[in-house]
């Protein structure tokens, strides 16, 4: 078995000895982990002696008491930090001195761990700091290989592509080997469900053209005078046979004009996206309200919906490319997982932000905030 | 008692479940499904299948992997097939060719997705026979 390195600095010859103890069986497994890793704890009585030891074999993790007779614990972290990057430090401390330890892990230290400590305290910190020393280790792999984004959007994607592609040939060589009769209507649900598939495969693409399009240069980019309300109007439009199918309503709020100067494509991308959102994760029967609103910094577009809301934690991964939330509610409504980080890439363009407030079965608020100058048209120009 | 071998199969994809259910059941194995990692945990709690399917991706893009993992802890002698549609072609391939991604990856056999399905039980018989 791997065993990491474990240097305990403290003068108190007790707490070496726990250490030594507690640590001594305890192993730690995580997943991809080839092996589990054990421990191997070397001491050291005082900051220099722990100096003279990092020097000549630096362990993997130090645990350090800050309170030493010679130079202080801190003095040693320096040195660490200067030195030795790569070592995780644990400060040992008393509840007296929190305050330190707070301060220690501002200028580096991995974390603390207050003394006395119970076995099982110490047992979790070392398995966090195992954990964190794997997952180090595999990202600078990762990153020495170059490939990590360029992997995932590639891998995920060729995922997404083929998925569809698959289970409609499944069930073409399931319908070719006539698995259900030969009456065509027996097989119904799998025509219904290869077409559903289909659909899932052009939204895909269409969000691929979006996402070429807004990462295109800026020199593409066609700015012209574009009034937000008619876009929004546009973007109902096109999603109104769905909402009529689903009896959501969908009514648009604030002025009648709200002019910017952008690139129309992605004002429709934006708007496109949150209101056919706003309609496919609601419930029927429900409402979308679209508000339209500006100030002296820029606009404000704010989509809300009475749908099926999220939690907390799920709306911090949502803008992230292919990431949906995946629970019973959401499995037969069809997406790409890439609009909303379409959405968010075209905020971003302009220098603003895109925000989401929801509640799990009331709904959710995303509000666009675009810092651009916004004007009324002297001439009505339509 | 029925002699059928138990088949494990988790995918969040309903109609690659659907499908895969129906060839493994034709070819006489009893199949318990799972629509993703939390499902296929919860079946491994009180079930020992005799070999597992996985999925790559589902809550997570390390899913199967993670269940590889978990299976093999508590049933260290249950084989597990990785089945996804990732593609080799993206220039990174998850295969188990080398000793150092047989290491890291504790599936017994890495499959694309779409492969003919006597393949598949080709590949199920060597995996349960050996």
């Amino acid at each position: 078995m791997k065993k990491l390195d474990v240097l305990v600095v403290d003068d108190e010859p007790g707490i070496c000895s726990g250490v030594q103890r507690i640590l001594q069986r305890f192993t730690v497994s995580y997943p991809f982990m080839d092996e589990d890793r054990g421990f191997k704890i070397h001491e050291a009585y005082t900051g220099e002696d722990a100096i003279d030891f990092i020097k000549q074999s630096p362990p993997d993790i130090v645990l350090l008491d800050n309170k030493l007779p010679g130079i202080q614990g801190t003095e040693v972290l320096e040195y660490i930090n200067k030195n030795n990057r790569d070592i995780i430090v644990m400060i040992i401390t008393s509840y007296a001195s929190l305050e330190l330890a707070v301060k220690a892990t501002d200028q580096g230290a991995y974390d603390f761990i207050p003394k006395p400590f119970t076995p099982q305290e110490l047992k979790s910190a070392m398995e966090n700091v195992t954990k964190n020393i794997f997952l180090r280790s595999m990202t600078k792999r990762l990153n020495k290989e170059g490939k990590e984004v360029r992997f995932q959007f590639l891998s995920v994607l060729s995922h997404e592509l083929k998925s569809p592609l698959n289970a409609v040939e499944g069930y073409l060589q399931l319908m070719q080997e006539r698995q259900a009769g030969h009456d065509i209507s027996g097989y119904d649900q799998v025509i219904e469900r290869s077409l559903q598939r289909i659909k899932g495969m052009r939204t895909l693409i269409m969000d691929l053209l979006d996402l070429t399009k807004i990462q295109s240069d800026e020199k593409d980019k066609k700015y012209e005078e574009v009034n937000l309300t008619e876009t929004a109007r546009g973007a109902i439009e096109s999603i109104n046979p769905y909402a009529i199918q689903k009896d959501v309503t969908v009514q648009l709020h604030g002025e009648e004009e709200v002019r910017v100067y952008v690139d129309p494509n992605d004002m429709e991308i934006v708007l496109n996206n949150l209101i056919s959102n706003a309609v496919k994760y609601n419930y029927d029967g429900g409402q979308v309200d679209i508000t339209i609103g500006r100030d002296e910094d820029g606009v404000r577009i704010q989509v809300s919906d009475t749908g099926i809301g999220m939690k907390k934690e799920d709306t911090e991964k949502l803008f992230q490319e292919f990431v949906r939330i995946k629970n019973d509610q959401t499995k037969n409504i069809t997406g790409s997982g890439l609009g909303l980080s379409i959405v968010r890439k075209v905020v971003d363009l302009y220098g603003g932000r895109i925000d989401v407030d929801s509640q799990p079965e009331k709904g959710s608020t995303f509000t666009v905030f675009l810092p651009i100058k916004t004007y009324k048209s002297e001439t009505t120009t339509l | 008692m029925s002699d059928k071998k138990k088949i494990l199969l988790a995918d969040d994809d309903v109609d690659y479940l659907f499908q895969t259910k129906l060839h493994l059941k034709q070819a006489g194995y009893e199949v318990i499904q799972a629509e993703s990692q939390r499902e296929a945990e919860e079946v491994l709690q009180s079930v020992k299948p005799d070999l597992a399917i996985y999925d790559l991706m589902m809550e997570t893009e390390d899913s199967g992997f993670i269940l590889c993992y978990k299976t093999r802890q508590k049933y260290p002698d249950v084989p597990i097939i990785i089945a996804t549609a990732v593609a080799s072609e993206t220039g990174v391939s998850f295969g188990l060719n080398t000793e150092e991604e047989q290491r890291w990856i504790k599936a017994d056999l890495y499959l694309e997705k779409g492969i003919r399905k006597e393949q598949l039980h080709k590949e199920i018989d060597k995996l349960l026979n050996s």
